[in-house]
């Protein structure tokens, strides 16, 4: 595959005629224990668009982010108020199956994080726990997604080596895959090239335009430029007084960049802090 | 044919949820009722040995010899007595070689003897007990001619030997390189600092390792069966009248001790849960509830001191 | 010389003065007594090996293996090992089949599933039950487990395998109106080896990176999935370790065995019938043992003893160690 390295071209933001709402959230606020870590989050991630969460270190981002697919239930003493919306059901309901959130809406961390196993068998694992298990089936959804994670042409010959032993870019867009296995409706990821060389970083970022049609991504990073070139709407985050995180300004990306409305948000593009 | 797997997949999570949700379910459950099962034992073990036990235990009990078999009454003073003189002496043994083999160790962890050292105790701390029990019979009660005391607590110490050195390493490995540094720097000779400076840093932790191995050495029967055999009669009362009425030294006094058969807890429940007489069998579950008692304190101090300490580092 | 305070502070203070002079006897000390360690583990096996001479040159290796009679005659002076081999090897194989699953268990609950206060109190719990005595554990073994549990499990186990072809001579029975049998050393020896297991178990879990976990749950796995399919994959090698020290402390352990397995050279391969551990028969017979070949025999089972909970041991602690200092393969961008 060639490399083309294409720095995106944004012009005037265009308005969607029909832009529609995969996600949505209410007021919301999370608490570890006493701690108020984030106040008030209200939000509306378009879908099939890339939604870029910036701001400075420690204002919550990433436990906005993992609020979407509820992982800040593996914290005890994590509590929610407010509601999260997928296709206007709350994520957080009563009766809400975890398991199908979690599947619904896909997560790539910072760090890659392949299982031990063979290439194969990381792709495919997900699927399995729904009862596939013909061969052929198998193979050909670790194929495809092995395909879209840009990997495929790279690791063909070679699914059954380990996981592990592929270079960081290849194990993140394994672990791309693997998530896309499930068929996920949104990806969320966790500033998913800040570990990676600044080539795999760019490879990463084109893999998100074309994963966009498919998908609705929300993506954290304390990248401003890597923000810029790759999303379509950007929510600024800071802490306030309380050193709660709070949203403090949500826009498309276009206008964050040139026209910030807010004095605050205005101060971090333009880096004269964070 | 992307849209193939998805229905495939949306098949899957619709027919799948419920069983992957009870099979979780259960097996989570499961493994908490597996935790509590295995603490079954425990409690059933310890209650039964306060409740038949307890009723075994008075003045006497602690503070007589036996009796001659099938009468009542008694007590076991000299399994008391043979305990604590044969735990003693083991930890008198094998504290001074494990500390130092342990500073050793902590100091030169890949020299070939560092490494021969580790691989060593791990190998002894895997030696079963009865075959330290052998090990001493031929090594000191054949060449000697008889049982004694003195071949007993080698084998405890044996015993003892790799607990000791393993913690006291670890806790010379914690204290901060800083401190030894600091030492020599005003000019302290190594066996000084050694002595003076980190052995007092490590010492709580060297503490609880030893009062674990002496918990752990007070309980063990098989490596005394064929060490000190076992002494009813042994009193150590009229040993040490005797030994002053005739004038003899500290030393001769303590001689004699060590090298007569002796008795112990252990060996006395062993002995006793055999016979058919019942007295014998009740002063069984005495003996049994003296030794719980024994074991499980110290293991709480340990536990108690090993909690405070780490409360002490938290600041 | 007489012992005197002064002559005894002339004394140390010389010891204390060939010490100042430079710190070489120091260390000399050390090393002598880690060379005193290591002597120690050579002695064991060098004695066992030298005082076992005299049967193992009467005997050979037909000492070590199933014959069709096997006998223990003291009187004949003739002596057979195999069947404290193979009451050693059952009842450690049942109490591992037993203890493993369970041990399991409770690695799991303790590692990924305890809430942070039951935790150390729980740990505890279990660690107690490895610190209780042998011969407390045979006491309570002979008076209470064989009668309430044993019996009552080795009579429906009879009845329930009596008419079983092929199965009928594992259970032949009936079980001892005591109780006393392999089944019972075995059911002990499960519940002795447990602590071990789950603890060693556990540490290897909670070694394991909280990435991984991440990874499967965000993908939309179960928490048993993750723990069945991914942690214990990954903790394998550690955990069979962990099994392996279990089986190293089943195979040497002595007491409580003994009071309760019957101590009979009954020649039956039934496991509800009474039998022999080799540690057993050597608490049970050395200290009455008069022939210098009856003896040596029982020393010889020691050796044997010594060398397989060596090896076991052995390979144990490199599974273990390859597990808790596992560093997951940093990403090389």
């Amino acid at each position: 595959m060639d490399m083309k390295i294409e720095i995106k071209q944004k012009g005037d933001w265009v308005v969607d005629d029909n832009p529609n709402i995969k996600m949505k959230t209410t007021y919301l606020s999370v608490n570890y224990g006493k701690f108020r870590a984030l106040t008030d989050i209200n939000m509306e991630i378009s879908e099939q668009k890339i939604t870029a969460i910036i701001g400075p270190s420690g204002c919550g981002k990433s436990t906005l982010l993992r609020s979407f697919n509820r992982m800040n239930d593996l914290t005890p003493s994590a509590r929610i108020e407010g509601e999260i919306a997928l296709d206007g059901e709350n994520i957080y309901g009563k009766n809400v199956d975890v398991v199908d959130v979690r599947r619904r809406i896909g997560m790539v961390f910072q760090r890659p994080n392949p299982f031990p196993k063979s290439i194969y068998d990381n792709v495919s694992y997900g699927p399995r726990l729904y009862g596939i298990r013909d061969r052929n089936n198998l193979d050909g959804i670790v194929e495809s997604s092995l395909r879209q994670s840009a990997l495929w042409d790279e690791v063909k010959d070679k699914l059954h080596q380990s996981g592990m032993s592929l270079s960081g870019g290849q194990q993140q867009r394994l672990c791309i895959a693997r998530a896309l296995a499930v068929q996920p409706e949104v990806i969320l990821m966790d500033e998913p090239a800040s570990a990676l060389d600044p080539i795999s970083t760019l490879r990463i970022e084109e893999l998100m335009h074309d994963l966009a049609k498919s998908y609705t991504i929300i993506i954290v990073t304390h990248n401003m430029q890597q923000a810029a070139r790759v999303s379509d709407f950007t929510a600024m985050m800071m802490i306030d007084e309380t050193r709660s995180g709070r949203l403090i300004e949500y826009n498309a990306t276009n206008i964050i960049f040139t026209r910030p409305q807010d004095k605050r948000t205005e101060d971090y593009v333009t880096g004269r802090f964070g | 044919m992307t849209t193939n797997y998805s229905e495939l997949l949306k098949r899957g999570v619709q027919t799948r949820r419920l069983r992957r949700k009870s099979v979780n379910g259960f097996m989570l459950s499961l493994t908490g009722i597996l935790t509590l099962l295995a603490l079954v034992p425990l409690f059933w073990i310890i209650g039964y040995v306060i409740y038949r036990g307890g009723k075994t235990l008075n003045l006497a009990f602690f503070t007589q010899l036996p009796k001659p078999m099938g009468m009542a009454g008694g007590g076991v003073l000299h399994a008391i007595e043979g305990s604590l003189i044969v735990t003693l002496m083991a930890t008198v043994l094998a504290f001074v070689p494990g500390v130092l083999a342990a500073f050793y160790a902590a100091r030169n962890p890949n020299t070939p003897l560092g490494i021969a050292l580790r691989f060593s105790t791990d190998v002894l701390s895997g030696v079963p007990s009865i075959v330290v029990g052998l090990f001493g019979y031929t090594l000191i009660v054949k060449p000697q001619g008889h049982y004694s005391a003195f071949a007993g607590s080698v084998a405890l110490a044996i015993l003892m030997l790799p607990t000791i050195i393993r913690t006291t390493e670890e806790m010379l490995k914690l204290v901060p390189g800083a401190l030894r540094e600091g030492s020599l720097a005003l000019g302290a000779s190594e066996w000084k600092t050694s002595l003076n400076v980190l052995l007092p840093a490590a010492m709580d932790g060297v503490i609880t390792g030893v009062l674990l191995a002496i918990a752990r050495a007070a309980g063990e029967t098989a490596p005394l069966l064929f060490t000190t055999l076992g002494n009813e009669r042994f009193d150590l009362g009229s040993i040490i009248k005797s030994g002053v009425q005739n004038h003899q030294g500290i030393f001769q006094i303590m001689g004699r001790i060590f090298n007569s058969p002796i008795d112990s807890l252990p060996l006395t429940l062993w002995k006793y849960a055999q016979q058919p007489y019942p007295e014998r069998v009740d002063q069984a579950w005495g003996v049994a509830l003296i030794l719980m008692i024994l074991v499980l304190t110290i293991n709480v101090i340990a536990r108690i001191w090993i909690e405070l300490r780490k409360k002490k580092l938290r600041g | 010389m007489k012992i005197s305070k002064t002559n005894i502070q002339k004394l140390l203070k010389k010891f204390g003065q060939l010490f100042n002079h430079g710190d070489r006897p120091w260390f000399g000390l050390l090393i002598l007594m880690s060379i005193l360690v290591l002597v120690l583990m050579v002695g064991i096996g060098y004695l066992l090996w030298r005082d076992s001479a005299l049967s193992r040159s009467s005997f050979g290796l037909s000492f070590l293996l199933p014959t069709k009679d096997p006998s223990w005659d003291p009187v004949n002076s003739d002596f057979q090992a195999w069947p404290f081999i193979y009451g050693t090897l059952l009842t450690s194989v049942v109490a591992l089949l037993i203890a493993i699953p369970i041990s399991l268990g409770i690695a799991i609950f303790l590692a990924e599933l305890c809430p942070a206060w039951l935790r150390t109190p729980l740990n505890w719990l279990v660690e107690l039950l490895a610190a209780i005595p042998s011969v407390v554990f045979g006491l309570w073994g002979i008076f209470i487990f064989l009668p309430q549990v044993v019996t009552p499990i080795g009579n429906a186990l009879y009845s329930a395998f009596k008419n079983v072809p092929g199965l009928s001579a594992f259970f032949a029975g009936p079980i001892p109106q005591s109780g006393s049998s392999r089944l019972a050393a075995s059911l002990i020896l499960a519940i002795m080896i447990i602590p071990t297991i789950s603890a060693v178990s556990r540490d290897v879990l909670n070694a394991i990176p909280p990435s991984q976990r991440e990874a499967s749950l965000a993908l939309g796995s179960t928490q048993w999935e993750t723990i069945w399919q991914i942690l214990i994959p990954y903790g394998s090698s550690g955990i069979l370790g962990a099994v392996i020290l279990g089986l190293g402390r089943a195979l040497g352990e002595t007491m409580a065995v003994t009071m309760v397995i019957g101590n009979s050279i009954e020649g039956t391969i039934s496991i509800l019938r009474p039998g022999y551990t080799m540690a057993s028969i050597i608490a049970n017979e050395f200290a009455e043992a008069v022939s210098k070949l009856h003896t040596s025999s029982l020393i010889e089972i020691g050796f044997i003893l010594f060398v397989l909970t060596l090896s076991l041991n052995v390979i144990a602690r490199l599974l273990v160690w390859s597990v808790t200092r596992k560093n997951p393969q940093e990403a090389r961008s």
